[in-house]
């Protein structure tokens, strides 16, 4: 269809043209520097293209040792935690959606209430106090339960979602045909879901790989801290950045967000989940 | 493959079963309990933890470090102190700027430059399109310590982008996280969390029948009166659930600590961070439950408003 447009149309064209630009433009521009910086052997804060395009700054930071723990660590931390949200979530968004409990719409609700209203720094304090006491301060199991604990309430509910859309025949008949419900639960209801626990998998390492706060007050100790802590390393003591070696470390721990990243872009598309029907 | 067979039998010959639970009670419980431990743990216990902690002068250090009294009010009473609550670096100063910020970032910076997002782009694919998409996901998705660093780059006033650009401009180089604070997180955390408002518009938008824009075009309508008359009323629960969630996320966010730690002369100092500065920084557990409390009141209240916005869409 091609009409012609009206100088006022043709007007109006040109000025959404502009805004997208525009608005291009502001979503580009805090992040170019990380195109050129980690690259140039001697960065400013300003972006400009490397003299010469080298790895030094890589080799800098690798020679870090108690930097480059915290990348394990944060593998090690998100990993685990990944396993635990989304493998519990499974389990809870199975029992409840299947199960015969009284009032399950009721229990996600208060869910997500709680989960909505105990958040961020307000909950800080009494998880430190809990974490102190129970012993798992400055260890690994503190930081690992308490992330998988604040990443339970949202998978359970994206998970609730994905379980209800499952037609009740199948396990229905594999029960009638003497199957166990762990039987029933490993071997139609996990392949089942697969997308699912995925996405909320995802959701869970994403969230803990980037998280600063918790680290910040559950470890003390550098040999078990994540990337998002040990980035400090490369801070003097007036807080002042060694740039050159901010820049490469940031990148090295972006690098398996951006990687999970395309991994869900390539296979599902980013966009909303919840709806997903079999 | 027995078992494949035998059900797929079962499933062509009817449902079995019907209308009763697939597990007993006992089983469905054995599923719930490990992530009911946990959520026990780190969501309900803290919850009530808090409310009990803000009655009393707990805190690490100090006299009071092992035996805390219970002190009624007094925390909430210190907190909201007419004489100087509204001083800078006290509570109410920090809830002014906090709703500020939300009100800044949220509700005009990220739900308005989300469906500008989303409308300019209704149906259309390319590389800009692409482009701003793509750099939107990142921004959001990417760690809080390096959007942090690119920002500070970003703003620094002798060789930041933003300063090299205006001042190629000729408009000078302010130093923003100095003079402009509040402004610098802001727009920052409206760059940051943008892609959430603008995946849910373009996806609300998505399900709205061409036809009926296609329409008000023959009537010659303008992109105004499009949007008041036939977007916005088919928008409107979508709309509240975004204002809803994003408000509660930005009042929450402690990322901007990152880029100006609160200040400076305590002028970024949200209630997020006061938050931590009192509870944690000063370890003063007492105090700073009072101000989790308040938190925790000001969250309820949206999450009740969201929970009844988002039951009310259900009957559709």
């Amino acid at each position: 269809m091609n009409r012609r447009l009206t100088p006022k149309q043709r007007l109006s064209q040109g000025v959404i043209s502009i805004l997208a630009i525009a608005i291009g433009l502001f979503f580009v521009l805090p992040l170019l520097w990380y195109v050129f910086a980690p690259f140039n052997p001697t960065p400013s804060l300003g972006v400009e293209l490397p003299a010469t395009w080298s790895l030094a700054n890589f080799v800098k930071v690798m020679s870090n040792s108690v930097a480059m723990r915290g990348l394990p660590n944060s593998l090690l931390i998100s990993g685990s935690v990944m396993v635990l949200a989304a493998g519990f979530s499974t389990l809870a968004a199975y029992g409840l959606s299947r199960g015969n409990l009284p009032g399950r719409n009721m229990i996600t609700y208060v869910l997500i209430l709680f989960s909505s209203v105990v958040t961020g720094t307000a909950s800080m304090v009494p998880i430190f106090v809990l974490i102190y006491n129970l012993g798992m301060y400055d260890t690994y199991q503190g930081i690992i339960l308490t992330m998988a604990g604040g990443a339970l309430p949202t998978s359970i509910f994206i998970l609730s979602d994905f379980v209800d859309g499952i037609p009740r025949s199948y396990e229905e008949a594999a029960l009638v045909s003497g199957a166990r419900p762990y039987q029933v639960f490993r071997d139609i209801v996990v392949p089942t879901l697969r997308p699912g626990i995925l996405v909320t998998g995802i959701l869970a390492f994403v969230g803990a790989w980037g998280s600063f706060l918790l680290p910040l007050i559950l470890l003390r100790n550098p040999n078990y801290q994540p990337a998002s802590i040990t980035i400090y390393q490369f801070y003097g003591q007036e807080g002042n950045p060694n740039i050159p070696a901010v820049a490469a470390y940031a990148v090295l721990y972006t690098l398996p967000v951006l990687l999970l990243y395309l991994l869900i872009n390539w296979r599902y598309g980013f966009r909303f989940y919840g709806g997903i029907k079999q | 493959m027995l078992l494949a067979d035998l059900i797929r039998e079962v499933v062509m010959a009817g449902g079995v079963l019907k209308g009763q639970p697939i597990l007993s009670r006992r089983i469905s419980i054995a599923f719930i309990s490990p992530s009911a431990v946990l959520i026990m743990l780190f969501l309900i216990y803290p919850f009530f933890s808090i409310i009990s902690m803000s009655f009393t002068n707990y805190s690490l250090t100090g006299i009071h470090a092992n035996n805390p009294d219970f002190i009624g009010f007094k925390n909430y009473s210190d907190l909201f102190a007419p004489d100087k609550w509204m001083n800078r670096g006290e509570f109410g100063a920090s809830l002014l700027l906090s709703a500020q910020f939300v009100v800044g970032s949220a509700l005009i910076g990220q739900a308005g430059l989300g469906m500008l997002i989303a409308l300019i782009f209704r149906g259309k694919s390319g590389f800009l399109r692409q482009t701003v998409y793509l750099l939107a996901i990142l921004a959001w998705i990417m760690p809080d310590v390096v959007i942090a660093f690119a920002w500070f780059a970003f703003l620094d006033p002798f060789s930041g982008t933003l300063n090299n650009i205006l001042g190629a401009l000729g408009l000078g180089k302010p130093d923003w996280l100095l003079r402009y604070p509040l402004l610098s997180v802001v727009v920052f955390n409206t760059w940051r969390g943008t892609a959430f408002s603008m995946l849910l518009f373009t996806s609300a938008l998505g399900s709205i029948p061409p036809s009926y824009l296609e329409t008000a075009d023959v009537l010659g309508a303008s992109m105004w009166q499009k949007f008041r008359d036939i977007l916005f009323p088919l928008l409107r629960t979508t709309i509240a659930t975004d204002l809803i969630l994003i408000t509660m996320w930005t009042f929450n966010t402690f990322t901007p600590y990152l880029l100006t730690n609160g200040g400076p002369g305590y002028r970024t100092d949200l209630v997020a961070i006061y938050t931590y500065r009192i509870g944690l920084k000063n370890l003063e557990f007492g105090r700073g439950s009072a101000v989790a409390v308040v938190a925790m009141i000001i969250n309820l209240c949206l999450a009740s408003v969201y929970l009844v916005v988002s039951r009310r869409k259900r009957p559709q």
